[in-house]
Parts: C-alpha cells; structure tokens; sequence
C-alpha cells in the first residue's frame, strides 16, 4: 500500500485532513499477502491529489516514480459500478505497465478546466464511464507506452521499432537489453510523439476481459474509504436543513426564537425553500436544533394534490393529451380494426426515490477566492461549475474533491446540495459539512417519473400480433434536467424502450405525452425503460396468454432474424430451466429488454403462498454488453441492478398526499433485504460489434416484468401496476 | 460527561445526553467507518459492538453507555484481518460500500452465535440493507467466513 501511504503523507501536510483515516490506522491493510490481491492495483482511502501533479507525471494521467510505482488517474466516479478498476484497466492494457504496482486516483475536475479538458467528460451516468473512456483512455495509455519506448530507444541508439514493452519493462529485441519504466519515465516525459499511435483493437486485448478485483473493496471493508459525509474540515460547523415539505413550495418565515441562547448553534439560514441550523459539535446538535423550528410555507395550489388525483389525470391524459408520435410504421389504425382479436390493457408505474445509503450530503470551505468542496459526485466536472456559478467564483477557483460515492442510481449530479452548502457557508462564514436526514432524502429525491401506459394490440387468425399501438404518459426527466426535446415533441427518456422495441409487428405506432407534476424528476438507473420495460414485457405475456403460446417461444418469433436478441433470450430459457415442470403455486416469468446498447434476458422463479405472499426464489440473467472489461465487475452490476429493480417491482412507490412525497424512512419505503433476496446467475456473452454497451443500468428494467409474468404463471394473475405488494394474490395460486 | 471505551481508547463525551452513539464516534471520536443511513435503526449501516454486542448506534443515546466498551469497523482486527473481512475480499462483495461496515459488524457478532449458519439463519439475522443489492456475494461472504472462522 505504498500508494496509500504517499498519498495520506501529502495530505497530511495541507489543511484539509480526513483526520479518520490515520486515527483508524485503516492504511496498515495488507492487501498484498492475500493470494487474489497479489497482482491488484490499489488505491488510497481518499483519493484525490490536493495539488492534482505528481513530480514524475508522463502527462496528466500517469506518473512514474523511479521504484516502478505507477500513478494512473481515473476521470469519473466510482459509486460502485466498479469503473474505477475497468477504466484503469483499459488504459493498462495499452500502458503496460505491472498492474501489482499500479495506484489509482481521482483525476482533478479543477485541472481539468485549467488544462484545456485533458480529462474530457467526468461524468458517471448513462452507463458510459468505461465505453465513454474507451477510446480516450486507450488513446493516452499507447501514448505514453511509445514514449517509454522512444526514452529506451535513444538510449540504446536503436530504432524504436526494435523495442517493445510489457510489465513496466522495455525490451531491445535483438539485444536482449532491457529498461525499466521507472528508469526510463523522466525522458519519456520530455519526448513528443510526431505522430499518435494506433490503438488495439478488441481482437488484440490480453488484459482486457481478465476478471480483476476490485481497487476500492479493502478500504471498503475496514472503515477506512472516504465518502463525502465523512469529510472532516478543520474549524467546520455541522448543518442540518428541512425543506419546504410540498416540493416547490417557498418559506414564508420561521421564528428563530426557540433557539436563542441555545449552545453551540452557529446561525439559522433561510433559503428560498428552506431552512437550515449550522451548530458545532455534531450533526446532531444541528438536527435537535432543527426539530425546535416551524418554519412557515408557502406551499400554492400543489397542497390539494394527491397520488389518486395524478392517475385520474395520467389516465385521461391517454386520450386528452397532446402525443407526440416517436414511431410510426404500418398503419395501425387500418390494421387494429381488421384484426380477429383485439387485446387493451393500461400499466401503472409510481414516483419512485433513489434512496442511495449515503444521503445527500456536501462539505464546503469557502474563502473569498477559492472553494474547497468535498461530495460524492457523479459529475464532478459539471458540479464544478455549478458550483462556481453558486459561490460567485470562476470554475478554476473551485477544488471539488471527489469522494466515493455511497449509491448515485442517477441521484448525485444535481448539486442541489452542493449550492446549499454553499448558501449556508456565506451565512455562518465557516467550513461547513451539509446532511439531509433519511427523511429529506427520500421526500427531497427528484424522483423517477410517475407513467401511465396503454397498449392496443391486434392479433391475426394465427395469434400472431400484426398491429400495436403504445401510447405512454409520463413526466419528463429531460426537461427537467435543462435539455430540449425535439421538434417533434418526442421525449426520448419516456419512450426509451417503447419506440425502439425489437418486436417484429407490420403496424407499430409509439406515442408518448408529456405530463409533469410539482414533483421534481430526475435520471433514475435506466430512465424510462425501468418504468417501460415492465409494461410492454407484461404486455407481450397477455398476447401470448391470449392466443394460447408460450410466452419464450412468442418471444423467439417476434424477435425472428435479430440474432442477438435470440442468443441471450435463448440462454436465458435455458439456464433458467424454461418449461421445467414446477409445483403449484410456483411460476416462471422471462423479460428481455436493450439499454444503453446491451442486452439483458432474464428469467425469474417466483413462489406466491396461499396467503399472497410473493418470493423471488432465483433470477437468471443473460447478458450481452458487447464487450466486456472486467467480467468480475460486470457480472455485479447486473446483480446489484436485479436487486434494484426488485425493490422497486415488490415495494416501490412514493406516495403523495396533500402535495407531501408520503415515505419519508426505510420502515415506510421497503427495501429488498437478504431475506427477500433471490439466488442469482449472471451469464455473460459478449457479442462484439462496433459499439460498446453500458453495464451499470441494464439489467434493471427486465426483473419487474419478469416477476409479473412468473406471477401470473403462478396465479393466473396479471400484474398492471407497481409495486406488486399493492396486489393481493391471497387464494390465487 | 460519558465515558466509553472505543476500540481500545478511552474518550470522555461533552455532547448532549441524548446524542446518539453514532454521531459521537463519527463527529467527536473521529471514526467515520461507521454510516448513518436511516437514523431509526432500520438500515443497520451505523452498526457497532457494544459490550461485545451488534447494536444500531444510531438509536443508543450516549447517556446509557457510561463505562461501555464500544468496537468499530476501525477497530474489528489489526490491519483489517479478520476472517469475515478476508471472506469480504475474497468474495468482492462491496460496490459503493457505504453498507459495508455494517453489514462486516452484524455478521461478526452473528457468527459467535451460528458458528454454522444455514441460509434460513442468515436470513433472520442478517437484516442490514444494501441498496446496491450485494445480497448473492454477502451470502457467500457469511458463509466463507464461518469456514475461516473454524479454521
């Protein structure tokens, strides 16, 4: 753990300190004596490098000290998906360089904005941290490997030609002769390239798709790995803050009287829809503090609103609204009429909350020339400037030290709790450490859009759809996040899935309606096919249900001639053990579903007792990502994201009453816990192709169709909203 | 004024009687392993051992710990060695790990009790959430432990 120790010494020398860290003695891990680790890279507990240079630095991304330790900077975040280690590793693959002794850390967001965005993008979303990097990373890891070379070349007078490198070592080929990088790092960072070299194509990788282990996961198992709640800023005050309960809503005042003369509270801050107590001590001073107030609110018209008053209104929107229309083949209102049968059915989905386990968070010391931030980010880049524009600074006087982020889900790049933090800094003039309570979190989410969706489909004598029409209503993650739609009207995110569904049906329309409440919405891991998939999978099994076929084989013949959807489709089936007998009360459901340019089928086994009660007992997952960096990361994203998509198909639902998000904590928003938690296979098979796929977000949205449909295999009952715990299934199975 | 005993290191508490646990380690004693995630002892992130037992921090005033002996995810094992940390490594099981204390918490002090746990045990016991759904590794995890344990 060299890595660690270099990287706490430097910090231990500025004022900013993580003063945990060497108080838990959580660098003395030796990682290096366990078998698996021995060939691992590491990375220190926090991260980042206050001075963002290092004396040995080929370039901004990779340094080499003269013992052959190698320093290579990760630009995104790493809130678990794993990217800090894939990302790393395709930069090594074309690096070179002994993987034992890489360290990894944050790439600085600030000099990235200084020098010209030598980073490029910092953002963790849309399942892009690795094929986003691809070619960047591989880009700047052949660079810097042809320097190495060319250092070695001039030192041997040899053509570079003759030399070739592999774990951190130069080889003269006719000679024998060898230099290590650390020997030869200082002169390779003088050369100048004349021209870039070629990167490898997949067919050349060696280390990429080696299953490695995880940088970050032995600081995360001895307390160790900072995230942005546990920064510790010397002189820094503990805030706490409530907001306006209706979402929108404004503060009309608050009497600060209960906390006159009270110790320890630095200062009351009033925010246009909000309020929070800054108090030293603890956090909990600060929310003890908090709970005495009774802030008044403005809370407009959005105060008589509730979730029934919502669907009435999504569901007339299907005929009244204004739809746009995202896809339009065939003629579905010629073919609809004509057809033998004719099926209709509406699916529901709620608001849901991110609820990372991490809350919102954000520390922030602000002088009046710089300002330094700590925060788990999934953008550290936009934060940045978000951040400058909120404390009246230029982006490069602002340092936004990157922490690990405890879940992100889409959640962690709104700064809204950055700009707050900033708000309360001005105020109270001192280093200050922002919480939100579980409470805030939850009912202060910008939340997954509530949807209301219709399907019209007719089918043919043979059973067969020959026409469909798919009509959604739902809010709009994209207006809110500050994009335009299109001039068609089209919102990309609320017919993500629907329009570009894979299913071979002649006449296909897909129209979408925009429809926003004063609840505010935001990206939610797999936006718009987490609503969408379980809908139009649900609703494929009622057109196989209805004209007597087996669900997997309706599957099979709308998807004819698309081979790839087939091969996970297929391999799901039969890793799941489709049309294997099962007892009664027991069913089995199969959903497919592309995102972010993946494929991912699932099969899930699912028991409903005689009271109702709903056990996911086993989920098999087939993947195709098209290319895979690290197996072993990969495979525990489509985990994790079954699990988070479970939770939402079996209990998630963000109720609204009164204007007022009702699930504020873990005992009203139910979690999915090992008791709950299905036996999962992940298969993985990549494809290849030209593009890469995304890992994080696709195997959320099938698991709730796939649930549904084993549901009704179970019962007979069809699932057409969420969350299924809504549902009584007493007696049915 | 309290006074506890945290892993090892006697710290005398000047807060209010009634702040929880969890926030007089993370804000006063400095160890910061140990998470809030929900602060009514449904997530289990805050869990530590108190007197040898898994307690939710977040819901023990301070005023009841007079004297206690307090044991943090800091201060489970010298250089972070105990088996059920080793079973955590070698099964990969964090991604954003902000559970992860917790949960290496509450299983220690459940494999004193189920030296051979059955699925079923582990079910009933082991409640912490993780909501980037670690659930098959963790299992794995526990299971690897007791064997580490035993040997």
């Amino acid at each position: 753990m060299d890595g660690s120790q270099t990287a706490s010494t430097t910090l231990n020398r500025r004022k900013f300190l993580f003063t945990a860290a060497t108080a838990a003695g959580g660098f003395a891990i030796g990682i290096g004596a366990l078998p698996r680790w021995a060939e691992a890279a590491t990375v220190a507990a926090q991260p980042w490098d206050e001075n963002a240079s290092s004396p040995h630095e080929i370039d901004a991304w990779i340094a080499i000290d003269p013992d052959d330790s190698i320093l290579i900077r990760y630009q995104r975040a790493e809130m678990g998906q794993g990217s800090m280690t894939a990302v790393p590793m395709m930069l090594n693959e074309e690096l070179q360089a002994d993987w034992s002794h890489v360290r990894i850390e944050y790439a600085s967001a600030n000099r990235n904005i200084r020098e010209n965005k030598v980073y490029g993008d910092m953002f963790s979303n849309g399942s892009r941290s690795i094929k986003g990097s691809q070619k960047l990373v591989q880009q700047v890891g052949a660079s810097a490997r042809e320097r190495l070379i060319a250092a070695a070349a001039q030192r041997w007078s040899v053509p570079a030609g003759e030399c070739a490198a592999a774990n951190s070592v130069v080889t003269h080929k006719p000679s024998g002769r060898t230099l290590r990088y650390g020997e030869l790092a200082a002169d390779a960072a003088k050369i100048k390239l004349d021209k870039e070299p070629a990167i490898k194509t997949p067919d050349q990788f060696t280390f990429i798709g080696k299953p490695m282990p995880r940088v970050d996961v032995p600081l995360k198992v001895d307390g160790s790995a900072k995230f942005g709640i546990d920064a510790q800023v010397p002189g820094m005050v503990f805030a706490a803050i409530i907001q306006c309960p209706v979402p929108g809503g404004k503060l009309k005042g608050v009497d600060e009287s209960p906390l006159s003369g009270a110790p320890g509270i630095v200062g009351v801050v009033k925010m246009a829809d909000a309020v929070a107590v800054a108090a030293t001590g603890s956090f909990w001073r600060a929310q003890q503090a908090l709970a005495k107030l009774h802030p008044e609110w403005d809370v407009g018209p959005a105060g008589n609103t509730d979730t029934a008053q919502f669907l009435r209104e999504y569901r007339a929107a299907l005929d009244e609204g204004k739809a746009a229309t995202a896809r339009n083949q065939g003629n579905v209102d010629q073919a609809l009429p004509g057809a033998a049968k004719t099926l209709e059915a509406v699916y529901e989905t709620p608001y849901l909350s991110h609820s990372p386990m991490e809350p919102m968070n954000a520390t922030v010391d602000l002088k009046p020339d710089r300002l330094d931030i700590w925060v788990g980010t999934q953008d550290a880049l936009d934060e940045t400037e978000k951040a400058a524009k909120a404390a009246g600074l230029e982006p490069e006087q602002v340092y936004l030290h990157n922490c690990f982020v405890g879940g992100g889900f889409g959640r962690r790049d709104a700064a809204d709790e950055v700009v707050q933090a900033i708000a309360i800094a001005k105020a109270v003039q001192k280093p200050v450490k922002l919480i939100w309570t579980r409470e805030e979190d939850t009912r202060h989410d910008k939340f997954r859009p509530m949807a209301v969706t219709r399907f019209k489909a007719g089918l043919g004598a043979d059973g067969m759809p020959n026409a469909w029409s798919i009509r959604t209503v739902a809010g709009s993650v994209p207006l809110a996040a500050g994009l335009r739609l299109p001039p068609n009207g089209v919102d990309f995110v609320a017919i993500a899935a629907l329009a570009s569904n894979p299913y071979n049906i002649a006449n296909t329309r897909v129209e979408c309606v925009v429809k926003d409440t004063h609840l505010p919405v935001w990206w939610w891991r797999a936006p718009g096919a987490n609503q969408n998939v379980f809908a139009i999978e649900s609703f494929i099994d009622e057109i196989a249900a209805a004209s007597g076929q087996d669900p997997y084989q309706l599957r099979r013949k709308l998807l004819a001639g698309k081979a790839d959807y087939l091969k996970v489709l297929d391999a799901a089936a039969e890793r799941g053990d489709w049309g294997k007998p099962l007892p009664k009360g027991r069913g089995r459901g199969i959903a497919i579903c592309e995102d972010t340019g993946s494929l991912c089928a699932q099969v899930a086994e699912v028991t409903v007792s005689t009271k109702g009660e709903v056990k996911v007992d086993r989920v098999t997952a087939a993947f195709d990502p098209r290319y895979v960096v690290n197996p072993l990361t990969a495979a525990e994203q489509i985990e994790g994201a079954i699990i988070f998509g479970l939770t939402a198909a079996l209990y998630g639902k963000i109720d609204v009453k009164n204007g007022v998000p009702v699930q504020a904590n873990f005992d009203t928003y139910r979690m999915v816990r090992l008791a709950q938690a299905p036996k999962i296979d992940v298969h993985i098979m990549p494809s290849g192709g030209k593009e890469w796929g995304g890992a994080g977000e696709p195997g959320t949205p099938p698991i709730a169709g796939a649930v549904a449909n084993a549901i009704f295999a179970a019962t007979g009952k069809r699932i057409r909203s969420l969350p299924i715990m809504d549902h009584d299934l007493s007696g049915s199975a | 004024m309290v006074t506890i005993t945290v892993n090892g290191t006697q710290h005398q508490l000047d807060l209010e009687p009634d702040t929880p646990l969890l926030w007089a380690l993370r804000d006063v004693v400095g160890l910061t392993g140990t998470k809030y995630g929900c602060g009514i002892a449904q997530c289990g992130a805050c869990t530590v051992h108190i007197n040898g037992e898994a307690m939710r921090s977040c819901s023990v005033p301070i005023a009841l710990l007079d004297g206690a002996t307090i044991t943090t995810i800091e201060g489970l094992s010298p250089g972070g060695r105990h088996p059920v940390q080793e079973a955590w490594i070698a099964e990969d099981v964090p991604q954003c790990g902000y559970c992860q204390s917790g949960q290496i918490m509450a299983t220690v002090a459940f494999l004193k009790d189920h030296p051979n746990p059955t699925d079923a045990d582990i079910d009933s016991n082991i409640t912490n959430i993780c909501r980037c759904g670690t659930y098959e590794r963790l299992r794995r995890a526990i299971h690897r432990a007791a064997e580490l344990m035993k040997a």
